[in-house]
């Protein structure tokens, strides 16, 4: 118990020290990290939350059976993403050629189908469940479809937020697609999570537990933002 | 909706404080990261034998060596051995921490340090392996003709030609050992070419593969993963290449939970005629030469 004690403090000096310190190389890591895991969001954003909204308000057959394929693919372990898209990349796979395995295009990629089905999932509820009143107040005022998608996106704004703060979440702390397409390579592709496990690795608890601070410190400072913007307490 | 996220969200709360507290009330002194070891062993306590925790580098483990001979010894005293394969630098760690019963790893000069300080009872030599400098089947730098047998030269000629050579560079024994010959060349690695990966050996030569790269790596784990990469022996044989493995077992004054009485049967087993003989016969039927040369005094 007091080694534990003791990992902690020194996680937290060192994670201080870290911060004011502008270690270039750790500030490498952090962008990184949030470069990547925006990218990802706002690439799955864009193409899954309109998708999601129109599955939502539309009625067609084997909706149910959608809805649970959906539900099971919002927990597929990021493994298994980072496996695929390992597969799919290797200059042995389909896209070999590309030339993308261990960069942090391979790992915007890999994250983006991470976090792709949260985003349809979460966005499809939404709009299930409350897109079709907003819907018929569209087709009253004359509205085409996309006006109808759009519509729904303006009403249901601050909750669609959310669900992107959630994707983001289940992106930046993710460490099983990322260290197997990024690799864990030195100024090039280590982000905050795999950085962490190599810490642990080496038995170096401190600057791990560190680097775990700055990736709470910026989930804090990301839902705080995000919080206030939307007026909740 | 904010129903849904609720309810999900409490779920997963409530899942969270279960599976939290049922660790923590087990093994609250622990750290996580061995919480799950300690928590098979004391598991299985209950139903059979004694169990021991042997703290390795990830090449013994990844090689195979220790599926082969472990069955053996398990078979013959009835203990199990829990191997957790982290590298050296993690490994003695552990040690220090008392969270493991015996030590097997390589990186001499730590090792006797380690037992220097009264963290290990003694230290003993048990086999060693070699490394071998391995590249893509073209070798477009000819270091096959010009190098066979030379890691300084070989060494010099990538870091000149700025050549892609990738690192384990995670503190481990097999990074140190890649160091201290770099150190040996004169030449400081930097630069794009040389990239640092921080993992393991099996994840450094698939990277090494797929960036058509050299690497340097234990002939065991390169030899186990041949068939899947398309990367060739470069330079093998030289002197600066050997490495030897030894083993410890952990003070047990450091907590009454370290297994004194098993980690020393496992120590003078390992030095036994029994394991030096299996040590210096694995890998030959299966590669046409053994992995591993055992020289235990």
């Amino acid at each position: 118990m007091v080694i534990f004690i003791d990992y902690i403090a020194q996680g937290f000096k060192e994670a201080i020290n870290l911060l004011i310190s502008f270690d270039k190389e750790i500030y490498e890591i952090i962008f990184l990290s949030l470069f990547v895991s925006t990218s990802a969001t706002i690439i799955a954003s864009l193409i899954f939350i309109p998708l999601g909204i129109h599955l939502g308000i539309k009625d067609f057959r084997g909706k149910r059976v959608l809805s649970r394929i959906l539900y099971t693919l919002m927990s597929t372990p990021s493994v298994v993403v980072g496996l695929l898209v390992a597969i799919l990349l290797s200059r042995r796979g389909p896209f070999g050629y590309l030339d993308l395995m261990y960069t942090p295009k391979a790992m915007i990629i890999a994250q983006t189908l991470l976090v792709s089905p949260l985003i349809l999932g979460l966005t499809y509820s939404l709009s299930k469940n409350r897109g079709k009143e907003i819907q018929k107040i569209g087709i009253t005022l004359g509205a085409s479809k996309l006006d109808i998608i759009i519509l729904v996106t303006r009403e249901l704004k601050i909750d669609l937020i959310v669900n992107i703060v959630t994707a983001f979440s289940r992106a930046i702390s993710e460490v099983g697609a990322v260290m197997i397409v990024g690799g864990n390579i030195k100024n090039k592709t280590r982000v905050i999570t795999t950085a962490i496990s190599m810490m642990n690795s080496m038995g170096e608890y401190p600057m791990a537990i560190a680097l775990g601070l700055v990736l709470l410190i910026i989930s804090f400072g990301i839902n705080s933002l995000i919080y206030s913007y939307s007026g909740e307490d | 909706m904010k129903k849904f996220i609720a309810l999900t969200l409490s779920l997963i709360l409530a899942l969270t404080l279960l599976v939290g507290c049922g660790q923590g009330n087990e093994s609250q002194d622990l750290e996580e990261a061995e919480e799950n070891v300690v928590e098979k062993e004391e598991e299985s306590n209950e139903t059979s034998g004694e169990r021991i925790i042997l703290a390795t580098t990830t090449s013994t483990q990844d090689s195979g060596l220790l599926d082969y001979l472990l069955p053996v010894f398990e078979e013959k005293y009835g203990i199990t051995v829990d191997v957790v394969a982290v590298g050296t630098g993690k490994a003695l760690e552990m040690g220090r921490n008392g969270e493991a019963d015996i030590l097997l790893v390589h990186a001499k000069a730590s090792e006797e340090e380690f037992v220097a300080e009264g963290h290990g009872l003694e230290r003993r030599d048990v086999m060693y392996n070699d490394f071998v400098l391995v590249g893509p089947a073209e070798d477009s730098l000819a270091l096959k003709e010009n190098y066979p047998n030379n890691i300084l030269g070989a060494l010099a000629a990538i870091s000149e030609n700025q050549a892609t050579f990738v690192s384990r560079g995670d503190d481990s024994g097999t990074h140190k050992k890649e160091l201290s010959i770099w150190e040996e060349a004169g030449i400081e690695p930097a630069g794009d070419w040389y990239l640092e990966a921080g993992a393991g050996m099996g994840d450094v030569l698939k990277m090494a593969d797929e960036m058509q790269g050299y690497t340097l790596t234990d002939r065991a784990t390169y030899l186990n993963m041949r068939d899947v990469l398309e990367l060739e022996i470069v330079v093998e044989g030289d002197e600066n290449l050997f490495n030897q493995y030894g083993i410890i077992p952990v003070n047990p004054e450091k907590n009454d939970q370290i297994n004194a009485e098993g980690a020393q049967k496992l120590f003078e087993w390992f030095l036994s005629d029994e394991a030096q003989n299996l040590i210096g016969e694995y890998g030959v039927e299966e590669f046409g030469q053994p992995l591993f040369t055992p020289n235990a005094k």
